[in-house]
């Protein structure tokens, strides 16, 4: 009997229109740039379509166990193409004033979407590599696509250099695992492992460059060094893009690799992300007091955030990554904002990414002055926004595995950050504007950059529905 | 009837997204008619509270309770006993003086400020009527927002080191009331205050959450030595800010001991009463010294708030029925006089845009009836006898001197201090002769200047002369709540 492709589908779909695209674009002339464009989101509304259509309650592999297709898949794709196609609206403008706006960006995009949609829905270490390596190829280059600027430039080439290596620990700790169990499988690993398989010694040492590989590409301390470097370097468009979907994407490989194929080693990983949770945290919000450019303070906030984030995996049960997956999709709709409202204020030749690009905000525009009120108090963890509630489910979820006093380590922590993101408000609300110029956006851009932020406030007052959807999938999809 | 406490928090929360909405820079007048008829119905909606009231029961009243976050169990739980019925009462009328007070001295973004006045208004409410944990933290939290922004954007010269330093120093405690929470409901499974008053708790475990309970609430309260954000606050806050802050800000620090504290951990609350006093009595006693020598007005009467509040955590500590009454009757009775206090500065920063002592002197010749109510409030500030600062301080004192008397004895210095800093400010600004060209050109009360004062005039004077109704209201909860002190969860 022929395998069904249907959980494949809206890979399939995608990588599709990618191709279509690609061979679009060089028929069109430059004013004719905005149809790739629509293309691009069409695509992702297709595919949003057909992973509806296909989704099934029950888990199932196939591709002789390469994929596997359950409710945690579904439901973290949709997220993924709704965080592209909204990195797309916010972007338009941006991209279209630096001349980026252009099919090389579109299919890059969605190649690197796609990657994250194989990792998502990986069933071995070979389908989850390969997933890592083509998103990663995808966002190395989209880094360096905008070529006259010296700090692209070098963002590219550290993303790259120190991408590789990552993904050379994570392959090398890979192979260990296999030859620990002979298998590529992440269930029939699991299965061995639990019922005491394999050599613990290189089991254990595999486990260590695993672990190195995934805090890498979250940038989780001290494996963080890059991630401010390529946040300020690439172009806003772009920062955006690597903070947004790929975090989901990581979450999944986590879900995978530590809570699927090794989560017998669950003690031993444990401990490790403790090391992480607790120096990202630290770090990162320490640290991002000192910056002056918004882009890099946010770069450090997402080092923190994804400190917190770790903090939740670490309880290592169902309410724990719940309450993780929780925090990662209210972060990705955080940073969402953010980002977007950096690129409404940038114009051409001028990136609005100081922090003084932010003074008097309120004069100016009182209602975007009050979007960002709520993205930053978001981002600090105040109620009554979304992030409080991803801080409060990691922190319960700390607690109940008994870790009180990492928590009560993260909320000094979060105290730290308070300051810089009460600094950002500062300077919107209680400082005189000194640039005057007029914001000026699509349309479309407007509405959903406002839908995004409201969004966060509405959460905030009911977060149940998104809370309880992650909680669903993560049962549905046998995480325990 | 049965969503009156939902009626008071959102009812001034929605009038004040539709200033925000509403209010342009161009036309304030809108903005400042909207939000007045919003705090008025704000007002309106709590005085069916205090009719419908059933005096001699300790039971929650008014209670509405709807499923809100399943996922960790915490519902949408309000209620109101004796003790929280007063303060929404106090909180939305000052929130009407407070928008009545900014008609004239707010220019600047009227619409933003008279709406940060209401949502926080709201929010207060809220934090009052709440019985689930998170919805208590949740407004809690919230209510900095709309107070960092007051103290920020409208605020004196060093706003942006007083906003920023206000808002930290409570978030720091309140982080730890945050992981305090999440403890208990790992205990217990649930969120819900009142279960949490029957849950059994070991003394360390007591201690522990004492700890992170205690550094919310005495930041908020404040209590000596986390108490040094709110003298640096005060001064640069507009008057409206300062009002809000001293009235009802500073209560919901207190308001945590009789909610949180004393009921949960009993055991704790009676292990460290000992040191409870004697924070509070360095409050009273060092706090009242350093009240002596401020040059500045506002920071004068921040640090005799500061003084006072020391008073109300003395009478909780001693768990006492006539203590704790006592603390409560002091806390109503320091929002109206605290509230009023800062008014009255708040009168002559409009005219003269200076609160420091030395910039005036003989007042009382150019503003005879501003004279005669500050008098007043001066006097009901230092504890005279028919004003309301009498009441509870003396019930305080009889309640210490019960207790022991050298207790008493120190606790009744307040007395002697609290004339001594209130009335040489007194004299200092109203007496004396004409300081200066300025303040011989000041002109009297104005007609709404008048009535906001004389309205706080005859709630002191009311409150002095005959306490019992609110001490009726307050009486069977306060007993309920000594009953949970008295029995060990050990």
């Amino acid at each position: 009997m022929m395998p069904s492709l249907l959980p494949v589908l809206p890979e399939i779909v995608l990588l599709v229109a990618a191709c279509a695209i690609l061979l679009i674009d060089t028929l069109l002339s430059d004013a004719q740039r905005h149809v790739g464009y629509w293309l691009t989101q069409l695509t992702l509304l297709a595919c949003a379509g057909v992973t509806l259509v296909t989704a099934e309650l029950e888990p199932a592999r196939v591709l002789h166990g390469l994929v596997v297709d359950d409710m945690l898949s579904d439901l973290l794709k949709f997220f993924s193409y709704f965080a592209v196609s909204l990195m797309l609206f916010y972007s338009r403008g941006y991209l279209a004033a630096r001349g980026l706006f252009r099919g090389e960006t579109f299919v890059l995009t969605l190649f690197a979407l796609l990657g994250m949609m194989v990792m998502i829905s990986a069933g071995s270490f070979l389908t989850l590599y390969l997933g890592l390596e083509l998103q990663a190829l995808s966002l190395y280059a989209m880094v360096a696509m905008h070529r006259s600027s010296n700090d692209a430039s070098e963002a590219a080439m550290k993303y790259f250099v120190l991408g590789a290596l990552a993904s050379g620990m994570l392959l090398y700790g890979m192979s260990m695992v296999y030859g620990a169990t002979g298998s590529l499988d992440i269930y029939a690993i699991a299965q061995l492992v639990l019922t005491g398989g394999g050599n613990r010694t290189i089991l254990l040492f595999g486990l260590v460059f695993v672990v190195s590989g995934i805090a890498f590409k979250l940038g989780a301390a001290p494996y963080h060094m890059w991630v401010p470097d390529v946040y300020h370097g690439a172009p806003t468009a772009v920062t955006l893009l690597i903070g947004s979907a790929p975090k989901l994407a990581a979450f999944a490989f986590m879900l995978r690799l530590l809570a699927t194929a090794l989560v017998g080693l669950g003690f031993d990983w444990q401990g490790m992300l403790m090391v992480l949770a607790l120096l990202s945290m630290v770090l990162g919000n320490v640290i991002a007091i000192a910056q002056t450019n918004i882009k890099r303070m946010l770069a450090y906030s997402t080092i923190a955030n994804m400190g917190f984030m770790l903090m939740g995996f670490l309880a290592a049960n169902l309410n724990g990554y719940s309450a993780a997956m929780f925090y990662v999709v209210a972060y990705v709709l955080t940073t969402l904002a953010s980002f977007g409202g950096v690129m409404l204020l940038s114009r051409e030749g001028f990136e609005a990414d100081r922090l003084e690009d932010f003074k008097g905000l309120n004069q100016r525009s009182p209602w975007w002055a009050f979007i960002m009120l709520l993205v930053m108090f978001s981002l600090a963890g105040l109620p009554p926004t979304l992030g409080f509630y991803a801080k409060f489910s990691v922190l319960e979820a700390a607690v109940n595995a008994g870790f009180t006093w990492l928590a009560v380590v993260a909320v000094m922590a979060s105290l730290v950050g308070a300051f810089y993101y009460l600094r950002i408000v500062k300077l919107m609300y209680f400082d005189d504007a000194t640039d005057t110029a007029p914001i000026s956006a699509r349309s479309d851009n407007r509405v959903l950059l406002s839908a995004n932020g409201l969004a966060l406030l509405l959460f905030g007052i009911l977060p149940q529905p998104l809370m309880g959807l992650c909680v669903v999938a993560l049962a549905q999809s046998g995480f325990l | 009837m049965e969503h009156l406490l939902s009626l008071a928090i959102w009812v001034p929360i929605v009038a004040g997204l539709a200033v925000l909405a509403v209010g342009r820079d161009r036309d304030a007048a809108v903005a400042r008619w909207i939000a007045l008829i919003g705090a008025l119905a704000g007002f309106l909606v709590t005085l069916p509270l205090w009719i419908h009231f059933e005096l001699g029961t300790s039971d929650f009243q008014f209670a509405e309770r709807v499923d809100w976050i399943p996922r960790f169990d915490i519902h949408y739980f309000l209620a109101v006993d004796g003790i929280s019925l007063l303060f929404v009462l106090l909180n939305s009328l000052m929130t009407l003086l407070v928008v009545w007070a900014g008609w004239e001295a707010i220019q600047k973004k009227v619409a933003q400020y008279m709406a940060a006045f209401l949502i926080q208004s709201g929010l207060i409410n809220g934090a009052f009527c709440a019985l689930d944990a998170v919805l208590f933290y949740v407004f809690f939290e919230a209510m900095l927002i709309p107070m960092y922004l007051i103290i920020g954007v409208w605020g004196g010269e060093n706003r942006v080191y007083a906003a920023i330093k206000f808002f930290l120093y409570t978030l720091l405690g309140s982080l730890l009331l945050l992981v305090a929470f999440i403890y208990l409901y790992n205990v217990s499974e649930t969120f819900s205050i009142l279960e949490w008053y029957q849950l059994p708790l070991s003394l360390k475990a007591q201690l522990l959450l004492f700890v992170a309970f205690f550094l919310a609430f005495a930041v908020k309260v404040p209590m000596w030595p986390v108490h040094t954000w709110l003298p640096d606050a005060h001064p640069e806050a507009p008057t409206g800010g300062s009002v809000i802050l001293a009235a009802i800000t500073l209560k919901l620090g207190a308001y945590g001991f009789v909610r949180f504290i004393l009921p949960i951990l009993p055991d704790a609350s009676r292990y460290l009463s000992g040191f409870m006093i004697t924070l509070s009595l360095i409050a009273v006693v060092y706090i009242g010294f350093v009240a002596l020598m401020q040059a500045d007005m506002k920071r004068l009467i921040a640090y005799s708030s500061i003084a006072h509040m020391g008073f109300v955590t003395l009478g909780f500590f001693l768990f006492s029925q006539l203590g704790v009454e006592g603390g409560l009757v002091q806390m109503l009775s320091h929002g109206f006089v605290s509230a009023a206090m800062f008014l009255c500065v708040g009168v002559m920063y409009d005219r003269m845009h200076t609160h420091l002592i030395a910039d005036f002197g003989g007042v009382v010749n150019t503003m005879p009836k501003f004279a005669a109510f500050m008098m007043l409030f001066s006097m009901a500030n230092a504890g005279l006898p028919a004003t309301s600062g009498f009441v509870g301080e003396f019930m305080v004192i009889l309640a210490a001197v019960k207790a022991n008397f050298w207790l008493g004895f120190l606790a009744a210095t307040t007395l002697i201090l609290g004339a001594a800093y209130t009335l040489w400010m007194y004299k200092r600004v109203i007496y004396g002769a004409v300081a200066n060209a300025q303040v011989a050109a000041l002109s009297d009360l104005n007609r709404r200047e008048f009535w906001l004062l004389a309205a706080l005039a005859a709630l002191v004077l009311a409150m002095g002369i005959y306490p019992k109704p609110f001490i009726d209201v307050m009486h069977a909860s306060v007993s309920e709540l000594l009953a949970h002190v008295a029995n060990s969860k050990l």
